[in-house]
């Protein structure tokens, strides 16, 4: 079984690495990090915080919207371009269960998002640290956004799976991807703050919102990192929500996800006729 | 000799039309079958059903004795899909390594394998830059993998050039040889014809002929036919004495039933000074295949 799956996960990884995936999200996440991280140095002064922990603040920012985006980039097409080849049947018609192929084409994506990850947001880091000063405080920031941005991005990859799936056409699965990512990244956080603008600190706002908030994979790997750094949470103006939900309601809904995520992409693609 | 293949009155059901209607067919070690049909008559829907990549609605299927889909099923069952394609940055040789890894065969028969299929040399290209014959050529290697006891091609000539069809049947002798129950679905009649031990001719989801192609044409009571080539000045003779038709000055052709053909062939034997040559040509699988697939509900 194990020998099934790393046999997927190698040709996966050979496909990230021809079609030049690994070299574009490694580029796309060093340059938006460098840049955020020196767009972001100004404030340092005013806030009393050091050059990382801001840096590390900007990133958070930047990688609830890149890591989704990412992550569905990369499997979209996993499972509906099979299909459209007409290779996934051939594939199935091996001794790989389809849960194997699955954990497979995951070990491979996910390995290349963590790659892309740490090079760009330790490089970014490191610089920032460099120039501006780190301590021990601002580094484990650093090391939690990575570790953090992985999660997200492998929750996400699970959706891709699922949407790739169910869609029946790389195109139609493109299409849901993009649907996804402006649900959970744009949309949510938007109707939220609509609510809570209509509600006025009412008790939606002081006892729902909060967990609404951290039920959504992309806000709860906001609320982690600033709950765990109060420097961070300052830096982006989230102490309030952050200090209202017991430390674990983040990591939880994570996790929750992560799981579920690929629970319904193995339903999914178990439903799947080729 | 025991069947390496089973189907006992398969049925599959879409959308409330049987696209399969009790087919039963099976298949011995080493044994040809063509299956033959329509566009639509069912025959990818019954390589699905022994993949088990879809589920039966009646009737059981089984593979070296095992169920469609299980792992036994599958380590015993090779496939060839129709048209296939591979991720294009892969190289020919990544993609068969692959196949061979799930196989669990390990990756020492790849080499020898695309050089057997005529890929040695393109072996370390992308797949992006092959042709329709050189992916399915591909798609040909990887039922060699692993000696299968059963291999089901769905329509392996379509995009091969002729010397790669002769080289395809090779391959199918190849594998009847080692013990492979081999079933082709074609449309290449003519090659199938000469290539094949057997014959099933599928009809809007039924089975209508299951036999070799010598019973099917016995069966079917098609006419032979007879070219008499006559000696100088004999040929209306021959015509008004058989019935037959003349044809091009020195010929007589006629039609004769499958139990009448020694008697007429012994006749014309018989009259060696008018007659120079006979040629008999057979009823041909294209003849039967409409005899069978097209026969309409009366």
């Amino acid at each position: 079984m194990i020998g099934r799956i790393l046999a997927v996960a190698r040709t996966e990884a050979l496909i990230v690495r021809r079609n030049r995936w690994l070299f574009l999200a490694t580029l796309i996440m060093l340059l938006f990090a460098l840049a955020l991280t020196f767009a972001g140095s100004a404030p340092t002064g005013t806030l009393g915080a050091d050059r990382l922990t801001v840096a590390v603040a900007s990133m958070t920012t930047l990688s609830v919207y890149l890591a989704p985006l990412l992550a569905l980039m990369m499997s979209f097409d996993s499972i509906a371009g099979e299909a459209d080849r007409g290779s996934l049947a051939l594939l199935l018609s091996y001794p790989a269960g389809r849960g194997e192929i699955l954990g497979g084409k995951y070990l491979a994506h996910l390995a290349a998002l963590a790659f892309a990850m740490i090079v760009g947001f330790g490089t970014a880091g490191a610089i920032a640290g460099a120039t501006g000063g780190a301590g021990t405080q601002s580094v484990l920031a650093l090391l939690r956004l990575i570790g953090t941005s992985i999660l997200l991005g492998a929750v996400f990859l699970a959706f891709g799976y699922m949407l790739s799936a169910l869609a029946g056409s790389p195109a139609a699965a493109a299409g849901m991807s993009a649907a996804l990512w402006l649900v959970f990244v744009v949309l949510y956080d938007l109707g939220l703050l609509g609510a809570v603008v209509v509600d006025s600190g009412g008790y939606f706002t002081q006892h729902v919102f909060p967990w609404v908030l951290a039920a959504n994979p992309a806000d709860a790997f906001r609320l982690w990192n600033m709950a765990a750094s109060p420097d961070v949470a300052l830096a982006t103006g989230m102490a309030g929500v952050s200090a209202s939900l017991p430390a674990w309601a983040a990591p939880v809904s994570l996790g929750v996800w992560l799981v579920a995520g690929f629970a319904m992409a193995r339903t999914a693609f178990r439903r799947l006729e080729p | 000799m025991t069947d390496i293949l089973t189907i006992d009155s398969a049925s599959k059901r879409r959308a409330d039309q049987l696209t399969l209607d009790s087919v039963s067919l099976t298949l011995a070690p080493g044994e040809r079958v063509a299956l033959l049909g329509h566009n639509g008559a069912g025959k990818s829907t019954l390589m699905k059903l022994i993949l088990g990549l879809t589920k039966l609605d009646g009737g059981t299927i089984r593979i070296a004795g095992a169920k469609p889909g299980s792992t036994a099923a599958r380590l015993a069952t090779a496939f060839l899909p129709e048209a296939v394609s591979f991720h294009k940055s892969l190289t020919g040789r990544d993609q068969l390594a692959l196949f061979a890894r799930l196989a669990g065969v390990g990756t020492t028969p790849v080499a020898g394998l695309l050089e057997r299929v005529g890929l040695a040399d393109a072996a370390d290209r992308r797949i992006g830059t092959y042709s329709k014959g050189m992916r399915q050529r591909l798609g040909l290697a990887q039922v060699l993998l692993g000696k299968p006891a059963v291999a089901l091609l769905d329509e392996p000539t379509s995009g091969l050039d002729p010397i790669s069809r002769q080289e395809l049947y090779a391959i199918i002798d190849e594998l009847a040889a080692q013990g492979t129950a081999v079933l082709v679905a074609s449309h290449a009649l003519t090659e199938v014809e000469a290539r094949t031990d057997r014959i099933a001719i599928l009809r809007k989801g039924k089975l209508v002929a299951d036999d070799t192609l010598a019973s099917l044409s016995q069966r079917a009571g098609l006419p032979t036919r007879l070219r008499i080539r006559a000696r100088h000045g004999e040929a209306d003779r021959i015509a008004a004495d058989t019935g037959g038709q003349r044809i091009n000055g020195a010929s007589v052709e006629l039609l004769c039933a499958p139990e009448a053909k020694m008697d007429q062939l012994r006749r014309f034997a018989a009259m060696s000074d008018a007659v120079e040559d006979i040629e008999m040509t057979p009823p041909r699988l294209e003849d039967l295949y409409r005899h069978y697939a097209q026969e309409t509900v009366q």
